[in-house]
């Protein structure tokens, strides 16, 4: 059994030697490629701040990061130390290699205007939601050839929605706080397609979105 | 219904699928769809699509979510991307439905029960789940890109406080589930094994569905109602229904 501190690794990477670097404000979308063997890392600024990623073969989007086969593949919930991020087609996408943070969220998805509207009230429908910054994205983007269809379930990082074991779920607060980070390495070419979340209804970012940092090394 | 003649009491129609199949077919507003796991062992992996707008499709994120569960049992609606909800679980023998294990395809088949092609056993072959719901949407003009989480009923998937997960089977004959349709859609079946059935023998096995007409709706159920979502949700299939027939009416806010 994994205890909490052995999901735990710091990273040898010096910032320094990242040959891109880029903030990314809460309520704005990040769309990049990372080539296979690149490093991407996921820094949460001023902590509690959660970063919905997806993924895709950058030669083939059609080919994307799949939830469940990653649950499937690895027998676990939770995206931690070690897991493979597998796509549709079951090859390893990207591999998490350092993380002082945890524990990550595959179950939660994205927040959207329709299901705010379920979860608070109708009222909210016209509050940002991550799905708005990806439909956006794959909209203006369209060199990738990319629409709704594609936006599927995502990866929560920061983000904690224990399971418990008689069938509960709930958006705890954070296991995030300031400066913690996720890397991951790329196994393909892949298009890293990332909402910096700004839902205020529940304490997923701790009612305050806040600035995320992204960095790649070669 | 293109069945005009009941078959008994509200039953108007009613078919076996043999182990391991697929099909799929629209259920209208307002009808219960029962699934019943004839043997025991069944596993119906299952997608849902607006029969109307095809790119509205089940949102399992969104559906765990809202309700605060893992688990989908009596009184969970499943909810499409849109907020709207395609039906809700009026009635559960079982007690704990998966959603969060996909699906087996081609290779784990044949890594765990051995390849049995059409020519070698014709329609005994071992079939998996990712090639029957390819089949089944490809006839409805989806592909690849449409394939998301789906659901599997009789498959109880647990998880410890590590999150490790594992499946408990259906062992009793005749469960059953009853899902009441809110809005007319497509529905995508196939039986092959749980991803996470690791049973020696070829675990596939045949499921029974009933359509049956209903007097109710969602809403008449408390166990659905109690839950503050689901009552907006449900606002928000009555808001669609509207807006269908009368494009100039505005929606008006809870």
């Amino acid at each position: 059994m994994t205890s909490a501190n052995n999901k735990l690794r710091e990273s040898a990477l010096k910032i320094e030697n990242a040959s891109y670097r880029q903030v990314i404000d809460a309520g704005n979308y990040w769309m990049h490629v990372i080539k296979a063997g690149q490093t991407l890392r996921l820094h949460d600024l001023e902590g509690n701040q959660a970063a919905d990623m997806l993924f895709y073969n950058a030669h083939n989007p059609t080919e994307r990061y799949s939830a469940v086969d990653t649950i499937r593949t690895q027998l676990n919930l939770y995206i931690q130390l070690g897991t493979k991020l597998i796509s549709t087609e079951n090859n390893v996408m990207l591999e998490v290699v350092a993380d002082t943070c945890g524990q990550h969220d595959t179950l939660g998805g994205a927040c959207a205007t329709e299901s705010n509207t379920v979860r608070y009230a109708l009222k909210k429908k016209c509050m940002h939601a991550c799905r708005d910054s990806w439909l956006l994205a794959v909209t203006e983007n369209d060199q990738y050839q990319m629409s709704k269809r594609d936006i599927t379930h995502n990866i929560n990082f920061f983000m904690n929605v224990p399971v418990t074991p008689d069938g509960g779920l709930t958006f705890a607060d954070g296991v995030s706080g300031a400066g913690k980070y996720v890397e991951l390495v790329a196994r393909m070419d892949v298009i890293a397609l990332l909402s910096n979340c700004p839902q205020l209804n529940n304490p997923c970012n701790a009612y305050n979105p806040t600035p995320l940092e992204v960095l790649i090394w070669d | 219904m293109p069945l005009t003649k009941k078959i008994a009491d509200n039953i108007i129609y009613q078919d076996t699928i043999p182990a391991g199949c697929h099909w799929s077919f629209v259920m209208p507003t307002g009808y219960t769809l029962r699934l019943i796991d004839i043997e025991g062992g069944t596993n119906v992996g299952m997608m849902l699509y607006n029969a109307q707008q095809l790119l509205e499709r089940l949102n399992i994120p969104d559906t765990l979510k809202c309700q605060h569960t893992f688990q989908l049992t009596t009184g969970h609606c499943l909810y499409s991307d849109m907020g709207r909800v395609f039906c809700s679980i009026t009635h559960d023998s079982f007690g704990w439905h998966d959603s969060v294990c996909g699906t087996c395809d081609r290779q784990l088949v044949e890594t765990r029960w051995g390849k049995l092609t059409y020519q070698q056993s014709h329609n005994a072959m071992h079939r998996n789940g990712h090639d029957g719901f390819l089949i089944e949407l490809a006839k409805h003009g989806l592909g690849k890109k449409d394939l998301c989480a789906n659901l599997n009923w009789f498959s109880k998937v647990i998880a410890d406080e590590q999150g490790n997960i594992r499946l408990e089977k259906n062992t009793e004959s005749s469960a059953y589930v009853d899902l009441l349709f809110e809005m007319e859609t497509l529905v995508i079946l196939q039986g092959a094994p749980h991803p996470l059935d690791v049973s020696t023998e070829w675990p596939a096995k045949p499921f029974h569905y009933q359509i049956l007409e209903t007097k109710q709706s969602s809403s008449d159920f408390t166990a659905v109602t109690h839950r503050a979502e689901n009552q907006r949700g449900l606002l928000n299939n009555r808001l669609h229904h509207l807006n269908c027939c009368r494009p100039e009416s505005s929606e008006e806010d809870a």
